[in-house]
């Protein structure tokens, strides 16, 4: 009985261990391009390892585009939607959660209604008001659409309505008033959900990549995401500037996930789950 | 019970109590006591700043688009009213609009069951608690937190018809004419379709396999007592059981796929000659490259409207096969 158990457990990691080799080969692909000499990459076959590395493509990739701005503009971007979110997502939540008030089930139900929109049909009619408030190539119009998310207020509203009402019945007592019970009550309990929001939100928006493209034009106001679609635009056969621009998009994001992998794991998953 | 008893005794309060002095009378005669009140002015204080932005930026933009799509407008001369022409336009006078929908729905029946089946593979084997299953479960999830834009650039330069690696791959297997890939008509499309389930794999991964750990352990027992092989428990319980998590995969795993336009913008801008345009990159194109607002509106809200009967008739057709009262 155990031979064949061991056997197939042999198989299995074998068969395991070759996909997850083709699931990495893209990224040790790019690493390998981008230290390459630019003439090494049209050598047949391909070379895998790099001879001789070359580490001079990243310290070209910066004097052929600002990509020291477009790290700042993702920062500030995925940041500043990631912040807003977190506090209007948990107000709005909190109200919709706990207190009662004329209008609040139609107005949640409202914010339900557009889960299902696809972002598309916003889109549009969004960048018609910024342009109309002159706001194309600012980081407002980056971030203010983003920031106030149906779904972000969804997802904690559904884990506040979890939390005890006693605990609140206790601070009351304490005399807490609302903010006092959303303060040191509902936020301290709420840190699986918020950490969730943070990870998707940010994740979500640092890979964003088409709303930066239809707001902003003038070079220096691009995200990673568009800016190294510039790259591709001006140097469309220099690979190994373009693979060493990828290496320093994803490695911010990589060196966190590798850091911090199950809360990865879970604030995508939980927060996709909600229902992307 | 304490809980409950205080929302009764809340709601009580905030009708009965009217002798209260900072009582509060509505148009309708509903009376709030002065803690009802000072609840409600809470409320709306934390709705605000969040219910501001989602009218500007969600609620109203979902309306305009939809006025939008019955009009023409190229933000310069004066919009002006169409009714349906848009709508009718797409089946009538835009050939690129058939192709897109043709090679979207492609797209979709191929990348939805691929994803799903070669996700739900890895979660089976990595429900073993076999070694080495962490790096695993990494190397599948590392696509998934992966900038589509970086992704996209890199299978471009793999998919290179001359000084791709994956050619030179093919031609040390005897491969003596590999595809031209992304400047090919024919394997363009299946070029992104590989692309978007070596990404999308891991996150359908990761939600199986959260949907095996909830199926109790003494199914199997009980199943391997009675004599039932691996494969039979596979099909009499693991999935059946797993058959809410498959329905809720298969519902995000299709909206996902229609919406598919980073990777045709970065890899193949839509081409060779329409081959891999998309529906969200033709919205994309048409609003923002021809700046046809209203066409494009239209476009937008009929790739809402498939989206949603869709899901419709997943939910639908559910009964027949998932499984929720196990």
């Amino acid at each position: 009985m155990r031979k064949p158990r061991m056997i197939g457990q042999t198989v299995l990691f074998l068969v395991m261990a070759a996909a997850s080799v083709l699931m990495l080969l893209p990224f040790f692909w790019m690493l390998s391009t981008s230290l390459k000499e630019p003439g090494a990459v049209f050598l047949f076959p391909p070379q895998w390892i790099p001879n001789p590395i070359d580490w001079r493509n990243y310290t070209r990739i910066f004097e052929v585009l600002p990509f020291g701005r477009f790290y700042w503009n993702s920062i500030v971007f995925a940041g500043s939607v990631t912040l807003l979110q977190l506090v209007t997502c948990s107000f709005a939540g909190y109200a919709f959660a706990r207190l009662r008030f004329p209008g609040r089930d139609a107005l949640f139900l409202g914010y339900l209604a557009t889960l299902m929109i696809p972002g598309q049909v916003v889109i549009i009619p969004n960048f018609i008001l910024l342009r109309w408030l002159g706001w194309i190539d600012t980081y407002q119009a980056l971030i203010l659409p983003n920031a106030f998310s149906a779904f972000g207020t969804f997802l904690l509203r559904q884990f506040f309505m979890t939390i005890p009402r006693e605990l609140e019945d206790a601070a009351k007592i304490d005399g807490c008033n609302y903010f006092g019970i959303y303060r040191y009550v509902i936020m301290p309990l709420s840190k699986p959900a918020l950490t969730s929001l943070t990870v998707f939100t940010f994740l979500g928006q640092w890979n964003n990549f088409i709303w930066p493209l239809i707001v902003i034009n003038r070079v220096e106001m691009n995200t990673l995401t568009v800016g190294l679609r510039t790259l591709q635009g001006q140097y469309n056969t220099a690979w190994t500037l373009l693979m060493a621009g990828s290496v320093l998009a994803l490695l911010p994001i990589l060196v966190l996930f590798l850091f911090a992998q199950r809360t990865f794991i879970r604030g995508v998953t939980l927060s996709g789950m909600g229902g992307r | 019970m304490a809980a409950a008893g205080k929302e009764t005794s809340g709601r009580a309060a905030g009708v009965l109590a009217t002798r209260e002095p900072g009582a509060v009378r509505t148009k309708r005669g509903v009376k709030y006591s002065a803690i009802a009140v000072r609840e409600i002015l809470a409320g709306y204080g934390f709705l605000t700043p969040n219910l501001v932005g989602f009218l500007v930026f969600t609620f109203l933009p979902v309306l305009a688009a939809l006025l939008l799509s019955f009009t023409e407008w190229d933000l310069l001369r004066p919009i002006k009213w169409v009714g349906l022409e848009n709508y009718i336009r797409m089946f009538t006078r835009d050939p690129t609009f058939i192709r897109v929908l043709k090679n979207t729905t492609l797209f979709v029946l191929v990348t939805v069951p691929a994803r799903m089946v070669l996700a739900l593979m890895v979660a089976l084997a990595l429900n073993q608690s076999l070694r080495g299953t962490t790096f695993f479960r990494t190397a599948f999830f590392m696509p998934v937190v992966s900038s589509t834009v970086a992704i996209a650039l890199v299978w471009q330069w793999i998919f290179h018809a001359d000084f791709g690696p994956l050619n030179s791959i093919l031609w040390m297997l005897g491969v003596s004419h590999p595809p031209n890939w992304l400047t090919s008509t024919q394997w363009a499309l299946p070029a992104l379709m590989i692309v978007s389930v070596w990404q999308g794999l891991g996150f359908n991964m990761v939600i199986f396999l959260a949907g095996l750990q909830g199926i109790p352990e003494q199914l199997y027992e009980a199943a391997r007592i009675d004599g039932a092989s691996g494969w039979q428990q596979f099909w009499r319980i693991t999935l059946p059981m797993l058959s809410p998590t498959t329905f809720f995969v298969l519902i995000i795993t299709t909206i996902s796929s229609f919406q598919v336009f980073d990777l045709a913008v970065i890899m193949t801008e839509g081409g060779p000659a329409n081959a891999t345009n998309t529906v969200v990159y033709h919205i994309y194109r048409n609003a923002f490259q021809f700046f046809r607002m209203g066409y494009a509106a239209a476009l937008a809200w009929l790739l809402f409207l498939v989206l949603f009967v869709i899901t419709l008739v997943q939910f639908r057709y559910q009964k027949h096969w998932v499984n929720y009262d196990l």
